[in-house]
This record gives C-alpha cells, sequence and structure tokens, in this order.
C-alpha cells in the first residue's frame, strides 16, 4: 500500500489492521469481530479503495484489539488474499497473511432450520472448509454464497 | 474401524459392509446358533417421531439375540415433553442400555446425540438425513437378488427429502455401482450428496425420466414423493403421477429387474406390480431382522 493510500484511514496506535480485505466485505468484517459500534471499540473502514493485488480492497483498523485465531480463521474465508498487522506503539510488530483453515467452530450458523445445531442443544456450530464454500458437519448442508450472511449473531 | 457409532453411510467402507451382509447371512441360515447370544443386555430405543419397520425390527433383532429393549415410548409422553434437551435425554438413557437406537426428526441429531455417548449409538434415520440401517438391508436385498458385479441402479422419487436415498447412494458408490437418479427437477439430489459422490468418483446421472433408463437397469428403487413437498395439491398429483410404476411400466424392462422400496408406498408402485418376479419389497423389508441382528451382534460384540 503507498503511503498516500494510507492516508485514507488514520493511523492506530494499539491494535490490528486488516489490509487486503475483499473489496465491499468491510462490514462483514466488523460483524465476524463481533463489532456493531455498542462496544465503544475504535474503528476506521476504507472501502473500496485502489489496490494494485486486488483492484479494490478494504482496509479495516480496529484500536485496541487484537484477533483471535477463530476471528482470523472465518475472516480468511470471506477475505482470503487479508494480511493481518498488529501494531503496537504505531510499528507493525507482527504482519501475517490469512490462512483457510480445515473447519470453523462456533461461528457460523446453519442455514438449514432443521439442522440439531440452530437448536436449543449444548452443541457449537462446526463447519468443514472446502475449496468452495463450507460444509455442516452435523445436517452436511453446503454453503457456497454468501458466507458472511451466516455468521452467527447472538 | 473399529466404530463405535453408526451415523451416516457414508462413513461405512466396503469392508465395514461386506461384514455386516456376511453375518447376516450367517444369521438368516441359523437363526438358532445366535439365540442366546445377548441374553441379558438391552437396547435403548429413543425413537422421536413414528416409526413401524424399523422399530419393530430393530426389536425383533434384539429379542432374536436373546436381548431386551428397553424403549422411550412416544415423545409426548416422555421427558422432552417438559422441554429436555436431546444431549441431557441421550447422556441419561445411555446408563438404562448397553446401545442405543435412534430416530429424529432433525438432521444431524444422531451425530450430535453420539458426541454425548459412551455406548454405540445407532442412527435410524436423521430428518432428511441419513438412515444407514435402511442402507445395510436395501444393500443385502441387492446382493441377494442382483449381486453387485456391474450394477446399475436407478433411484426414483423424492431424492431431495429421501434419507435412504441418501445413506444408499453414499454406500452404492463404494460398489462401484452405476446409479442414475430419477425425480421432478425440484426433488433433486442434495447438493451436500451431489457434493459427495462426486468427490468419491461415483459413476452417476440425472434424469427427470425414467424411461430414458429403464431398459439399462438391474435394480429400480422407488421412493415416495409426499405431498407436503409441493405448493399445493394440484401440482403434487400433477408430479407425483408421472413418477409411479405400474406393471406395464416394466414391461420395457430387463426381465430380471429387481424392484425395491424403503416402504411405506402410497400409489407410487401399483398393486399389480406386487404380482410380478420384480417385485422385492415385502423381502427387502423382511430382511430388515436378519441384517440389524447382524449389525447389533457386531457392534455389541466390539466388532464393526
Amino acid at each position: 500500500m503507498s503511503e498516500d493510500q494510507q492516508l485514507r484511514v488514520s493511523k492506530i496506535t494499539e491494535g490490528t489492521v486488516i489490509d487486503h480485505v475483499t473489496g465491499g466485505q468491510a462490514l462483514n468484517v466488523l460483524a465476524i469481530l463481533g463489532i456493531d459500534g455498542s462496544g465503544g471499540e475504535e474503528v476506521s473502514i476504507g472501502m473500496n479503495v485502489p489496490s494494485e493485488r486486488l483492484g479494490r480492497k478494504d482496509v479495516v483498523k480496529v484500536e485496541g484489539r487484537e484477533l483471535s485465531q477463530d476471528e482470523v480463521d472465518v475472516l480468511s474465508l470471506i477475505a482470503p488474499a487479508a494480511t493481518i498487522n498488529i501494531v503496537r506503539d504505531y510499528d507493525v510488530v507482527e504482519k501475517h497473511r490469512v490462512e483457510r483453515p480445515s473447519e470453523v467452530v462456533g461461528v457460523l450458523q446453519c442455514p438449514n432450520r432443521n439442522c440439531i445445531t440452530t437448536k436449543d442443544e449444548p452443541v457449537d456450530s462446526r463447519f468443514a472448509v472446502l475449496e468452495e464454500g463450507v460444509r455442516c458437519a452435523y445436517c452436511d448442508t453446503i454453503i457456497r454464497e454468501s458466507i458472511a450472511d451466516h455468521i452467527h449473531v447472538d | 474401524m473399529p466404530q463405535d457409532h453408526i451415523i451416516s453411510a457414508k462413513h461405512l467402507s466396503r469392508a465395514d459392509i461386506e461384514s455386516v451382509l456376511d453375518r447376516a447371512a450367517e444369521i438368516a441360515a441359523d437363526p438358532e446358533a445366535v439365540a442366546d447370544r445377548h441374553a441379558g443386555q438391552l437396547l435403548g430405543m429413543l425413537f422421536f417421531e413414528p416409526s413401524t419397520r424399523t422399530k419393530m425390527s430393530f426389536s425383533a433383532a434384539m429379542k432374536r439375540l436373546g436381548g431386551d429393549i428397553v424403549d422411550m415410548g412416544p415423545v409426548d409422553q416422555s421427558s422432552v415433553k417438559k422441554g429436555e434437551s436431546l444431549a441431557d435425554t441421550v447422556r441419561v438413557v445411555e446408563g438404562y442400555a448397553d446401545a442405543l437406537v435412534m430416530r429424529h426428526p432433525l438432521e444431524g441429531s444422531a451425530k450430535m446425540a453420539s458426541e454425548f455417548v459412551d455406548v454405540p449409538l445407532i442412527n435410524a434415520g436423521d430428518g432428511a438425513g441419513q438412515h444407514p440401517t435402511q442402507t445395510l438391508l436395501d444393500l443385502y436385498t441387492i446382493r441377494e437378488s442382483a449381486g453387485f458385479s456391474d450394477l446399475t441402479v436407478g433411484i426414483m422419487g423424492d431424492l431431495k427429502y429421501g434419507r435412504t436415498v441418501h445413506s444408499l447412494a453414499h454406500a452404492l458408490t463404494t460398489f462401484d455401482a452405476q446409479q442414475h437418479f430419477v425425480s421432478p427437477e425440484s426433488l433433486k439430489l442434495p447438493r451436500g450428496v451431489r457434493y459427495d459422490l462426486h468427490e468419491a468418483g461415483a459413476s452417476m446421472r440425472e434424469h427427470t425420466e425414467l424411461e430414458e433408463v429403464l431398459d439399462s437397469l438391474d435394480v429400480l428403487y422407488v421412493t415416495r414423493i409426499q405431498a407436503e413437498r409441493f405448493p399445493d395439491e394440484d401440482e403434487y398429483r400433477k408430479v407425483a403421477g408421472e413418477y409411479q410404476i405400474d406393471a406395464e411400466t416394466l414391461a420395457a424392462a430387463k426381465d430380471d429387474l429387481v424392484v425395491m422400496h424403503p416402504l411405506p408406498r402410497v400409489d407410487e408402485i401399483a398393486p399389480d406390480v406386487d404380482e410380478t418376479d420384480h417385485a422385492r419389497y415385502f423381502e427387502q423389508a423382511h430382511n430388515g431382522v436378519p441384517v440389524r441382528m447382524a449389525l447389533l451382534d457386531l457392534i455389541l460384540e466390539g466388532n464393526l
């Protein structure tokens, strides 16, 4: 990212910059992180900014928050090219690309209303990650399109 | 294997299936030899939705092995009515029995339940998901009547919601059968099953008309199309009518075509087929007992 583009969203002191997010997916990234503004988090977003690699990309910066592995796993499903930059004291101290996990647990909600995981049972949703899409480990339902629409919201 | 639970046909290898079918053939040939084999052992029956054949044949199978059953009874007279979770119910009932058989209206219920118990749990149907023990008796019937070599099977009817179809399709793939799926457009195989069949390298084709494939089939497996799958009665009648067979339909089939149906049938197989040499569905239902005896025997002995 050139310095010029980086200035579109302000620098952060401590936290995470999620870069190279598929254009238009920034709000879904926030949904995965469970950020809706009510918790008072400081968030900056750039949407559909020019990118050499992706054409258009989104950038999400979250102050005071480092992502868990679970969060990164799900992120990889909707933003496979994303890079995660951990920032401390204005410096990027860690930078890594997301990797597609073999499964994601407790993050997506099965769209099959007849699936046991959608009922009041002590079980987390569990999806195997396929080459294209994800698949419920309980009822075998496959989600290929709009995975972000199935992010579990409490 | 060894495998503690029987949840889905896709987890059964060809060797697993053959060990059950071989044992079933031994038992059918000499049922007296196993009459006391599981004396003192109990099979827990958890049927959260109605069942005639599966429940009765599991009960018969356990009793013919010398064991007995403990039955939760109808849901409306059980603790489920008080709002108990399935996870709690199975954890309690596993303390009463050496193995559990469960039917439940929700997909994935058997898999989830199996994660909460240590005794073997057998899926006797989970919603529109899987019905692996039906598949074992279907395969036994196919082996006895048509054999597995160079086998071509047509599966017709409700392929979307029919759990017996999903299980059978997985299993037939392990026997390298050529499979033809015949259904209305709206009731084609679900994406998940098609994905598995492709991944497993199944030889399969989909059709909307039986006549496209009838003369090539060794086995025709017919399933019921249910009225509630359609927006209105007229549409149902129109579509379902195209997937009914009678003796005249079968005139175009091979002489030794075997016609099967998991039952109950409504009008998808006309009564005049019963009188033909093609009909094998009642024999198929009867095979439920030796096949479930074999499965219970292998599971209770820890040999599967």
